[in-house]
């Protein structure tokens, strides 16, 4: 029966790739995409960031790191939200998928997170002349990792799924306040960490080329992300689902 | 191209260490996560058909 919507278009039912069922399929044609894209855009990224772009007048060619440093660090932050937004929607819908999510994404944002603390620390080392400080920028992102342990050990820790989801997201959200300090560390505190390189307000403190290679690299770490987190959603829909039923639709 | 020469290139101004690692770290990093995920993705595919049998 047609319900009155008063408009003539025809609908897509978003909500149908709210089920895992539905999703799984959708995950695995974007995939590919998602892979090759990334690998393409990191390839230009390095490019630049290795071969092309100039010397930097301040430190020399130890710069460079900022090409995955930046990056890296974003990711961490970003992901972080993301996963705790799907752990919110899911406490809200009580939406399965929106769990199976958030538990996908949590190992990525972790690695990042890794990534962002040990090229720093390879950063800090010849510029500051040390590998750690304990200044409010490296000590809220190293937080950041421990919130990442904390929610996959906590999912671990719990036998029933359904709890462990429901628990692991309180953990999420209560830990986003974490991303904001994070990200306003530099401004908020006196600390070694330089200040953003890009803002939305101002100008970027960098050369055109320099900044291009970043972005670029920063959309590339953006498709890895995608591919390797749909990936694992899709281990997750099969681990807790039914299995058959969905290789076959594969 | 930025470089005079691949020895150039390869001590980076001296902080060859320094970015060489990073660069490695990164993706050693993001390939073994891939490497990890497939993995798992036989796993549960190798046991998927062993329900089937």
């Amino acid at each position: 029966m047609e319900t009155n919507t008063g408009t003539n278009r025809p609908r897509i039912n978003w909500l149908k790739y709210a089920s895992p069922k539905t999703f799984y399929p959708l995950a695995g044609k974007l995939i590919p995409w998602c892979a090759v894209s990334a690998a393409v855009l990191i390839a230009y990224g390095l490019y630049i960031g290795l071969l092309v772009a100039p010397t930097d007048f301040q430190q020399g060619e130890g710069y460079r790191i900022i090409f995955v440093h930046v990056p890296a660090a974003w990711f961490s932050m970003f992901l972080y939200l993301l996963m705790a937004m799907y752990a919110g929607l899911g406490l809200v819908l009580n939406a399965r998928l929106s769990y199976m999510m958030a538990t996908a994404i949590a190992p990525t944002g972790a690695m990042f997170t890794l990534i962002a603390l040990v090229t720093g620390s390879l950063w800090g080392k010849p510029m500051w002349g040390a590998w750690w400080v304990w200044d409010a920028r490296l000590t809220s992102e190293l937080i950041l990792l421990f919130l990442y342990i904390g929610y996959f050990s906590l999912q671990a820790a719990i036998d029933d799924k359904n709890r462990a989801d429901k628990a692991s997201a309180v953990l999420a959200l209560v830990g986003a306040i974490n991303v904001p300090i994070i990200y306003f560390s530099v401004k908020w505190w006196n600390t070694l960490h330089q200040g953003a390189s890009v803002s939305l307000t101002q100008a970027p403190a960098m050369a055109a080329i320099m900044l291009k290679g970043m972005l670029i690299m920063a959309v590339g770490f953006w498709l890895y992300s995608i591919a390797v987190i749909l990936m694992r959603v899709r281990c997750e829909i099969l681990e807790r689902d039914s299995k058959t039923a969905m290789i076959r639709q594969d | 191209m930025h470089w005079q020469s691949f020895s150039e290139f390869i001590s980076m101004g001296g902080y060859g260490f320094y970015v060489w690692g990073s660069f490695g770290v990164t993706f050693l990093a993001m390939g073994l996560e891939l490497w990890l995920v497939n993995k798992r993705r036989q796993r549960i595919s190798q046991a998927v058909k062993q329900e089937a049998i």
